[in-house]
């Protein structure tokens, strides 16, 4: 028992002296850095789309009908099948196909800047829309006003920052340095959705709708950068089980190509 | 029997002191288990053989896939031919993943992806061996090697074999370079692949694949290949190689006329892949007639 105790006594020993050696090396304790200080990752700028999935149904509005590869129910199923663009601009609804759950893969440039500490804003050329990534907010009442982009709550997440390697023997060594992990990605949640188009040509998503995204980056040796966003859309009064892609932006050098145009119900 | 539990106190104890004073290593995540592939993009779809949509091919790379004749997979040598490391993209199967351990030291030798049918295994290499010579042999599989960034798992495969990169249509050649990048959150595994190949692409041909982690895969196993007589006429003439001559494959017009699409867009290129492209068909493009009705709405 004597044994136990000293062993245990060594242990949090180090690891009080490990904690305490942190803290002196970083001063007195600092007060929690803002989202965009504490960023492991920087998605600012501007990224272009890079359509090579499913390139029939977004770079041109298919067919009536059209609706392989999503998972329709069938009341989704019937409402597409009354798709009516004309009515959709009668209505003033030409933005229903750009909405949040489908904006990331209509095909155009987004540029990504920090509207304050805490929010990212997202501003796509295509349909002139913009998304607020609200990092810390509270889930939305329900009875926020619905919109296109809906509220999205933003959250960073890192890497742990240790995962003992056992058995490796340079990690005994208590001269070997600490590897602090690096990069992370952004996981927002989007509610709060106007009811629209997962696709052009009709096929629905209701306003109960929720979008979960990861944001991750990928940098090449040759200094290109890439943007995957793996989304998914969980609706079960449309959709069989969730919708489930992963489109892609690449980053571009500056606002050359910049182009706003509005939504259109028909392309 | 007291003597054994103090014993195994003692263990414990010693077990949580050691790992208090390991310092920290680089962060991984376990990508070990079966990853079911969502397939809710049109990566292994394409009901049409000249679909090149999106795909950035070279003025090379465009006339090899016009060229090709699936019959070709029916030649005897070739029906056992694995396909290149972008299937593991584009493919049918689930992705079978799992840690090689160095039997001696313990540490992290390859992550292995197993291989399926027509598929090799891939080998990344993860304890910073370097890729072999230009002029060494090329595999089915090629050589890959790893390391994580943070919480993702990059490889690198080169020195694979010349093959069809999405079902037959469009090919990468043996100079090519493909980089994966592995991204898991919670039981979802996103893999964003990236194709350089300087003699059938203009671009970077980029996918990304959604796989979910689950424990009943229900995958087919791994089976032994065996050749034998699919095409009489191959058979009988083993001299035909199957092709198609400049601008005579018989399908070049089958996605134009089923969706209006033009050709220019079917054969691919580099600017198909960018919103700009979109805006110049506007004028040009209508849609084709509605669908007959239970066409699509399900999976691929």
């Amino acid at each position: 028992m004597t044994r136990v105790a000293c062993v245990v006594l060594v242990a949090a020993f180090a690891l009080g002296a490990r904690v305490h050696g942190q803290q002196r090396a970083g001063g007195a304790p600092q007060p929690p850095r803002s989202p965009r200080a504490a960023a492991p990752i920087d998605l600012t700028g501007y990224w272009v789309s890079i359509v090579t999935q499913d390139w029939r149904w977004r770079m041109v509005t298919p067919g009536k009908g059209d609706y392989q590869g999503i998972q329709m129910t069938p009341e989704a199923r019937k409402i597409a099948d009354s798709w009516d663009p004309a009515k959709d601009e009668a209505a003033g609804e030409q933005c229903r196909s750009y909405g949040a759950p489908a904006l990331m893969s209509v095909p155009g440039r987004l540029h990504i800047t920090w509207q304050d500490d805490n929010t990212l804003k997202v501003e796509m050329d295509t349909g002139m829309q913009t998304r607020l990534l609200q990092f810390g907010s509270p889930q939305p009442s329900s009875n926020a006003s619905r919109s296109w982009q809906g509220i999205s709550v933003a959250q960073w997440q890192t890497p742990r920052p240790t995962v003992p390697l056992l058995l490796r023997p340079a990690a005994r060594s208590s001269e070997t340095a600490p590897v602090r992990p690096t990069g992370g990605s952004l996981r927002v949640v989007t509610t709060n959705l106007r009811a629209g188009y997962l696709r052009k040509n009709g096929v629905p998503y209701s306003e109960n709708a929720v979008l979960t995204e990861y944001w991750d980056l990928s940098k090449l040796a040759d200094g290109d950068q890439w943007l995957t966003i793996t989304t998914q859309v969980d609706d079960p009064q449309y959709l069989r089980g969730p919708r489930l892609v992963a489109p892609l932006f690449k980053k571009e050098p500056n606002n050359a190509r910049w182009d706003p145009t509005p939504c259109s119900a028909r392309w | 029997m007291k003597k054994s539990f103090a014993s195994t106190r003692l263990s414990l104890a010693t077990l949580i002191a050691w790992l208090m004073l390991t310092p920290p290593a680089s962060a991984q995540v376990d990508l070990t288990g079966t990853w079911a592939r969502v397939g809710q993009s049109d990566n292994g779809y394409s009901r049409e053989p000249v679909d090149l949509l999106g795909m950035p091919l070279s003025a090379d790379g465009r006339a090899k896939a016009v060229s090709y004749d699936i019959a070709a997979l029916s030649v005897t040598e070739r029906q056992c031919q694995m396909y290149p490391p972008v299937y593991a993209l584009v493919g049918p199967f689930p992705l079978q993943i799992s840690m090689e351990p160095d039997p001696v030291t313990q540490r992290l030798l390859a992550v292995k992806i197993a291989g399926w049918g027509d598929r090799a295994e891939t080998m990344i290499w993860m304890d910073g061996r370097p890729h072999p010579s230009k002029y060494a042999p090329h595999s089915h599989s090629g050589f890959t090697t790893g390391a994580w960034e943070g919480d993702t798992l990059t490889a690198v495969t080169t020195h694979f074999k010349m093959g069809d990169i999405k079902r037959h249509r469009g090919f990468s050649s043996d100079r090519a370079t493909m980089t994966y990048r592995f991204y898991r959150h919670g039981d979802m595994l996103t893999v964003t692949g990236i194709l350089e190949d300087p003699v059938y692409l203009a671009e970077p041909y980029v996918l990304t694949e959604i796989f979910r982690l689950t424990t009943n895969p229900n995958s087919f196993p791994l089976t032994a290949c065996e050749p034998i007589e699919e095409l009489p006429h191959l058979h009988e003439h083993p001299e035909i190689v199957p092709h198609y001559l400049p601008g005579k494959h018989p399908a070049m017009n089958e996605v134009t006329q089923r969706y209006n699409i033009p050709l220019e867009a079917v054969l691919g290129g580099p600017e198909t892949m960018y919103p700009e492209y979109r805006r110049k068909l506007k004028d040009t493009y209508t849609p084709p007639p509605p669908q007959p009705p239970g066409r699509g709405g399900g999976a691929q």
